[in-house]
């Protein structure tokens, strides 16, 4: 028997009057894995997570989160799950340590743990010395961190986080991804929306690529790479002069070989490991010196341009109803 | 399988007792409390201002107005306090638009609490805002020489009546802060509507020097009924004369009445107002 999913979403469907945020999702989300739905602004992520942890009535479609139906079960749904919104929501005029103090009592947590649990997730998170200045006083990166305690402070077995290093340093961005991957090795679901690419990338199990309210790719970080375009072989030689014959050698034995003479280096495409191996071996016969030879596979942001047309990371403070005019 | 799912997060949880209504509200209530606490200047709407209000038109506007058969000061005093009760909801409508608008309810509603609470914490704790405004003017009254005269059950009861009127009032409140998106447009809303309410009425001047028509208007609403109760419940005044609309002349009952109206009235919009606005 399996296990069962610790979230799935039931071809959900959110009008907002005319406008389709979401029309028709649905994706299944394994215990103790990491859903990264990647999705540019507008795409419906936010929605999509808000009808999922019950903020939202779906128009259409339901869910289950942690086995229980979000519309029929909402009060054990959210029992179940920790959320993590846009904005971090703490209250600005309680200090750290209230904030908790707050929410454990919404939870009837018993104070005595509440305490301890407090303690706990502000030396894992940095917080202790600001505990007792009130939330507005924070940094960005604080203010998430306090926000990640206040959602863990149930210690719920699935949480949800809505663009959680927006507007984040790349130091503290760096830092929030280590508590993360440190939260699923303890066996914490996550599902969590972005619009950074790297983020999904770094952190994804499954990705699921939303634009304009749909489903538009699903897969490994890897299936979703190989998807774009396969992956080439680079070959960095260490004398220019060696470039011609370079590339005859390689002519001889790929496909699409694009030179460039400039840095020395050379493309081929290539259908795996297998084309890396033999191209390095035609070398070492050669004789001809490389500094490097490696394998690269196109980044997610190929993968996002090859399936959408537009990046990901585009300007959207633009008009959203432009987005067919192209530039 | 299922013993892998036994053994991860859930077997270190701790446990979860959802409130009552009860507990979630007092809950909301103390973090309300703890913000004026922090931010004391949110209390300047009803202590500094109503006291420059009864300084304001206790001197500078009372000598020139007459007021029939009592001191300008006692007519004066349950009309302001009657004007510090209406603002209270604007006070609950800024306060919920500001959770709406940053997030507060959201975080609210992903937790297993009756949403109600929400409501409910607010609406008491701006209740206890008022009432602080209510309890300055009291003191501000007493030192400038306003009175309770008529005894310690007519004088609460009183002070009751003003707090139910107030408890009508947050539903009016609460329907503007889940309506608005601002704090700005809901103080501009609120404060456009609560100036003429206030104003024409008998609050600050009696009601027989105006026009029929704005006599007539000032007489039936309700601020006037809730203040001519107060005034001969404190014995701050005589009765309304005989050609005073029927409102001022049951003023108590009518006092009720109304509370019960509004609440009737804006109960129903404020709650499924404040659905619509948590749905999406």
């Amino acid at each position: 028997m399996n296990a069962a999913p610790a979230v799935e979403a039931i071809d959900l469907v959110k009008h907002f009057g005319e406008t389709r945020a979401v029309d028709g999702v649905s994706f299944v989300v394994p215990e103790g894995s990491v859903l990264g739905l990647l999705g540019p602004n507008g795409a419906g992520k936010t929605t999509l997570v808000r009808m999922l942890t019950t903020l939202s009535i779906p128009t259409r479609g339901t869910g289950r989160v942690a086995g229980f139906d979000i519309l029929r079960q909402p009060t054990e749904v959210r029992r179940s799950l920790g959320l993590t919104g846009q904005a971090a929501t703490v209250d600005e005029i309680l200090t750290g340590r209230e904030n908790l103090k707050l929410i454990g009592s919404l939870y009837g947590l018993p104070k005595k743990y509440v305490r301890e649990a407090t303690e706990r997730l502000f030396t894992r998170f940095d917080l202790l010395d600001a505990a007792d200045r009130m939330a507005k006083t924070y940094s960005g990166g604080m203010r998430r961190r306090l926000d990640l305690a206040v959602s863990l402070l149930a210690a719920p077995p699935i949480l949800f986080l809505d663009e959680p290093t927006t507007g984040l340093d790349p130091q503290s961005r760096s830092g929030l991804w280590a508590v993360l991957r440190e939260l699923v090795s303890e066996g914490t679901t996550l599902v969590l929306t972005t619009q950074y690419l790297e983020e999904a990338d770094h952190l994804a199990d499954e990705i699921v690529v939303v634009d304009k309210g749909r489903v538009i790719a699903a897969g490994t970080p890897t299936q979703l790479k190989d998807q774009a375009g396969r992956a080439s072989v680079v070959v960095t030689l260490t004398h220019a002069a060696d470039v011609d014959r370079a590339a005859e050698l390689m002519e001889s034995c790929c496909q699409e070989v694009h030179v460039e003479r400039g840095s020395r280096r050379l493309t081929a495409q290539a259908g795996g490991l297998g084309d890396m191996t033999r191209i390095a071996a035609v070398f070492e016969t050669s004789g001809i010196e490389l500094d490097d030879l490696g394998l690269t596979r196109p980044s997610l942001d190929d993968v996002f341009l090859h399936l959408t047309g537009h990046r990901a990371e585009a300007e959207d403070a633009a008009d959203p109803t432009n987005e067919g005019v192209t530039t | 399988m299922t013993t892998v799912q036994a053994t991860r997060a859930p077997a270190t949880r701790p446990p979860i007792s959802p409130p009552s209504l009860l507990r979630a509200s007092s809950t909301i209530v103390w973090r309300n409390l703890l913000h004026i606490r922090r931010m004391p200047e949110m209390l300047l709407d009803v202590t500094v201002q109503s006291v420059m209000f009864v300084l304001l038109f206790a001197y500078v506007f009372g000598g020139a107005i007459a007021a029939p058969g009592a001191d300008y000061k006692e007519f004066l005093l349950p009309g302001i306090m009657v004007q510090t009760m209406v603002f209270s909801s604007a006070i609950v409508a800024m306060g919920l638009t500001s959770d709406l608008q940053k997030g507060f309810v959201d975080r609210f509603k992903s937790l297993p609490v009756p949403r109600s609470a929400v409501l409910v914490g607010r609406s008491i704790s701006s209740l206890i805002h008022s009432s602080i405004g209510v309890a300055v003017m009291a003191v501000t009254g007493l030192l400038i020489g306003w009175r309770v005269r008529n005894g310690f059950v007519d004088g609460v009861l009183a002070f009751a009546l003003l707090l139910l009127f107030g408890f009508a009032l947050i539903w009016l409140g609460i329907w503007v802060g889940s309506l608005m998106r601002t704090v700005e447009a809901v103080q501009g809303f609120m404060f456009t509507v609560m100036f003429p309410l206030t104003f024409v009425a008998n609050t600050f001047v009696p009601t027989e020097s105006m026009p029929a028509w704005l006599r007539a208007i000032s007489e039936w609403n309700p601020v006037s009924a809730i203040t001519q109760a107060c005034r001969e419940l404190w014995g701050n005044g005589p009765p309304a004369g005989a050609d005073a609309a029927w409102p001022l002349q049951h003023p108590i009952l009518v006092s009720i009445g109304w509370s019960v109206v509004l609440t009737a009235i804006f109960a129903p919009l404020a709650v499924s107002a404040f659905r619509r606005r948590s749905r999406d």
